[in-house]
């Protein structure tokens, strides 16, 4: 047993010593947590965003909630927020006319089978 | 008035349990009346490191659902008849923890005793919220190593927004406390250095817990490191920072490598 930590403890401190991997964790660390930091509380703001969109949108088409998308990318000059809302198919139908309140935002009843 | 104190990570298998039950002795040596709270439901394993598993008959969630009351699930200490374990369910659903149960035992401890340790299941979710709800102090502990010091950013950013303290405009007073430190290995730079993960979480050190056998040789035996081998090296490491807890100025030593015990002052003070 002596003999082997004789051998190992030989091996670490070899003439060439594999170089020191400490300094790139804590560079990789940094800029990894400068934006994760950033982005922290952005899914609240994106849920919030989402649901504000849905409510004003449904108030003039029907539309199923599921089929909103809202995505936000930072990019390093520019950051976009994309919405994406799918309309069902036969969209004539799904418009809610002016002063109609039967219906309520995320409310499917009106839209018509494929 | 009792303090609340969450030991608490993101990373799994960094040392919570350890640290909780190694901590909660060691405040309890010091004269202070202590109570630790495994919030890991679904996996307990405070009662097991603490040598308290046989004796096991009502958990938390008893007391939560109104099952027990909080005396009958206590256990006390075989060695300090001023330390208390509230084990977890092992069975029970963790939604059967709610905030206002945890709340009303938290309140009900406070009168009774000087430290409530939540020792925090791993990751985010409710469990791990739940046991930093109440806190008053936190201790965030970390491994040298990326992947640990990364999640304990997160739980750092949790702690300063979703504890009761955060939502009144008071802060948590927050440790970092470094766990399974290899001075040899920090030596061939192979280890994020205590530097380095201070600077990147911008908390205090309140300890620095050597890697060691003991720790594993306690854990077999279900007693906490410090009753165990109290000179041993992470015992001494865990007793410092006890004292660094309840206010004591003690040097920061850094444990060194194969030479032994040759240790430097780092010229840091904690909290």
């Amino acid at each position: 047993m002596s003999m082997l930590r004789l051998f190992s403890s030989r091996r670490a401190t070899a003439p060439v010593p594999s170089p020191a991997t400490a300094p790139i964790a804590r560079e990789r660390l940094q800029i990894l947590l400068a934006h994760e930091r950033g982005m922290r509380g952005q899914p609240d703001l994106l849920m919030r965003l989402r649901e504000e969109i849905l409510a004003v949108v449904s108030r003039h088409v029907v539309l199923d909630p599921d089929k909103v998308i809202v995505r936000m990318e930072r990019g390093k000059h520019v950051s976009t927020l994309e919405v994406d809302i799918e309309l069902p198919s036969g969209s004539e139908n799904a418009f809610v006319p002016p002063g109609d309140d039967r219906r309520q935002p995320g409310d499917l009843r009106a839209v018509p089978a494929k | 008035m009792a303090k609340v104190l969450v030991v608490t990570s993101g990373k799994g298998g960094v040392g919570k349990t350890t640290s909780t039950a190694a901590i909660g002795a060691a405040l309890a040596q010091a004269g202070q009346r202590v109570v630790v709270i495994d919030f890991d439901v679904g996996l307990r394993n405070l009662d097991l490191v603490m040598g308290a598993e046989r004796r096991v008959v009502f958990d938390l969630i008893n007391v939560v659902q109104g099952i027990a009351k909080l005396p009958q699930a206590l256990i006390r200490d075989k060695r300090l008849d001023n330390l208390w374990l509230l084990p977890a369910s092992q069975t029970k659903d963790k939604d059967a923890l709610t905030e206002e149960g945890v709340g009303r035992i938290i309140k009900e401890l406070r009168t009774n005793c000087d430290w409530i340790l939540c020792d925090s299941p791993a990751g985010i979710e409710r469990g791990a919220m739940l046991a930093m709800r109440h806190a008053d102090e936190a201790i965030i502990v970390t491994n040298p190593e990326v992947s640990s010091v990364r999640d304990s950013d997160r739980i750092i950013g949790m702690l300063d927004s979703k504890t009761a303290r955060a939502e009144k405009g008071e802060r948590v007073e927050k440790h970092v406390l470094i766990t399974r430190y290899d001075a040899a290995r920090a030596a061939r730079g192979e280890m994020i250095t205590i530097e380095d993960i201070l600077e990147i979480l911008a908390t205090p050190l309140l300890g620095i817990i050597p890697e060691s056998q003991d720790v594993l040789r306690a854990s077999n035996v279900g007693s906490p490191v410090t009753l165990n081998n109290p000179a041993s090296a992470p015992a001494r490491a865990y007793l410092d920072a006890t004292k660094r807890l309840l206010g004591e100025t003690v040097p920061m030593l850094v444990p060194s490598g194969r030479k032994g015990l040759m240790n430097l002052l780092l010229g840091r003070r904690a909290a």
